[in-house]
């Protein structure tokens, strides 16, 4: 039993080990050059070795993600209660937000440099503009998939929509929203990186650029190391915080 | 319009359907209902039985026809309604306690006085958890619950405010036939200690026998009234009734009548 708990929380480590290993090998046997595919031990080294300027540029990449996804949060959350509270508001909005979660962020990058120049503000808003969707779906889903049983006891007794809202919608929607806030961290850096590549001269993703333009490859991984390592960080914090504040609907499991 | 009447509940001539272009949900019905009397509504499935509750709690227009509760029309959600269902829908992530005071942070004038006679009103819910047998499980969480003690603070929740009308919905459809019957006892209770109206949609004719004093059997759908049968036996009823002769015949009665309409 102990055993095997202990094997469970190794379990993510040993993976990762394994993966690096793997890749290790695989660049050694193959003899893969390293401006086509670094070791991971290559890339660790140099990325020390650069490590002010990675420090400073990651700083950059956390600050403009967590900006970003900040503003999603909130208007993810006010749009989230207003489509998931109204099925007119359900229906007119539905097809707009599809279709411009369909749109690849990417292609929104010139449009908003021609804004607003190159640098910090584009890579705040396309870290907002493809992380609020899952905010909005999920939030939505909480609100709207309340049991009509419920309703009726609620509105038998005098409750208004507010009360509703208040007394059980936003309660059952909280799983749902932290859920949506593991997946919108992730995607956030993947925006603000995207934007830091496309259109700017500070941050990670203008980093790899540079680096890759000069090729020095195991530096670009070693951007993307850090990239990976912040994403699973920010991950992991969200994931404490959905732990914590909805155990009841973690029952199943008590891992904690 | 508003004739007035000793009946606390009364439909007269009420039609419903969902939307325009539906079947009728429910036809031509019509009920007298008193203040404090207990009556169950039998039907085979699909017969409109829970569409009946939500005309009377107002959740629901009628299409046609009048719906009076305590001699005024009924034209929106009543707010002096209880509700339990065959599903609790107890809240997770509150305590059976705060569950069964949720409707008291709805309903005025209690919502306004809550926050500072909270002990009062604990106290008031401690009690009524009590009588249905759920001492010392008041801090327990829904889903550390069984469904038959799921279902009692359930019942607790819909009679917290003390409504005048009970509505239940096949509010033990769900449970075993023991933990049933248990609750059977339990609902009699409460309502010889406090009589309210109560209206409760079953399939069980035993439970219809056991605890109304009026049994209507509807028709399938669409839904109306065929019979409405006093119940002859005396209160308390305990489950030794359940073996006797009058109860029997009752519920064969019953059985033959809703032979007759699922055979229609």
């Amino acid at each position: 039993m102990n055993k095997k708990l202990n094997l469970r929380k190794a379990s993510p480590w040993l993976s990762a080990i394994s993966l690096f290993v793997l890749w290790e090998l695989i660049v050694r046997i193959f003899n893969i050059p390293p401006y086509v595919l670094p070791t991971p031990s290559e890339s660790v080294i140099v990325g020390w070795q650069f490590h002010e300027a990675i420090w400073m540029h990651a700083t950059h990449t956390l600050y403009t993600t967590l900006v970003g996804f900040a503003i999603a949060v909130v208007f993810g959350v006010v749009l989230g209660a207003l489509v998931g509270s109204s099925r007119t508001i359900y229906d007119a909005a539905n097809p707009l937000l599809v279709g411009f979660n369909s749109v690849p962020k990417v292609a929104l990058v010139p449009v908003l440099v021609m804004w607003f120049g190159i640098g910090t503000v584009p890579a705040i808003i396309t870290a907002f503009m493809i992380s609020f969707f899952p905010i909005v779906v999920n939030v939505a889903t909480g609100l709207a998939t309340l049991e009509p049983e419920l309703r009726d006891v609620l509105r038998s007794l005098g409750a208004t929509r507010k009360d509703i809202l208040i007394k059980v919608g936003f309660p059952r929607a909280m799983p749902y929203f932290f859920a949506s806030l593991k997946v919108a961290i992730t995607l956030a850096f993947v925006g603000s990186v995207i934007s830091e590549t496309v259109a700017s001269n500070v941050g990670v993703g203008y980093l790899m650029l540079s680096a890759s333009s000069k090729f020095n490859m195991p530096l670009v991984f070693a951007g993307l190391l850090v990239i990976a390592v912040m994403g699973i960080a920010m991950y992991e914090i969200f994931n404490v915080i959905e732990r914590r504040s909805t155990k009841w609907a973690n029952r199943a499991n008590p891992t904690n | 319009m508003t004739s007035v009447s000793k009946s606390f509940v009364e439909l007269n001539n009420v039609t419903m359907r969902y939307s325009e272009g539906d079947e009728l949900a429910l036809d031509t019905t019509n009920m007298k209902i008193n203040k404090g009397e207990f009556v169950a509504v039998v039907g085979p499935s699909g017969c409109g039985k829970s569409s009946l509750l939500k005309l009377v709690s107002g959740l629901m227009p009628p299409t046609d026809g009048i719906v009076l509760v305590d001699n005024k029309e009924v034209s929106g959600p009543l707010k002096i309604v209880g509700m339990a269902f065959q599903n609790p829908t107890l809240l997770p992530w509150r305590t059976t306690l705060d569950n069964v005071l949720l409707p008291m942070e709805i309903v005025k004038p209690h919502r306004n006085r809550l926050r500072k006679h909270r002990a009062e009103y604990e106290d008031r819910a401690r009690k009524l958890l009590a009588s249905v047998g759920l001492e010392g499980h008041e801090d327990k969480f829904p889903w550390e619950l069984s469904g038959g003690m799921q279902q009692r603070a359930s019942l607790c929740r819909s009679l917290i405010h003390e409504p005048d009308l009970l509505m239940l919905d096949e509010p033990f459809g769900a449970l075993d036939a023991f933990t049933r019957e248990e609750l059977w006892d339990i609902l009699q209770n409460l309502w010889m200690v406090r009589p309210f109206t109560v209206i409760l949609v079953t399939h069980d004719l035993r439970e219809a026998s056991y605890l109304a004093d009026t049994i209507y059997v509807m028709s399938k759908r669409p839904g109306k009234i065929i019979v409405a049968r006093e119940n002859p036996l005396p209160r308390p009823r305990d489950q030794e009734v359940t073996f006797t002769q009058p109860f029997t015949d009752l519920v064969h009665e019953l059985r033959s009548h809703i032979r007759d309409v699922r055979a229609a």
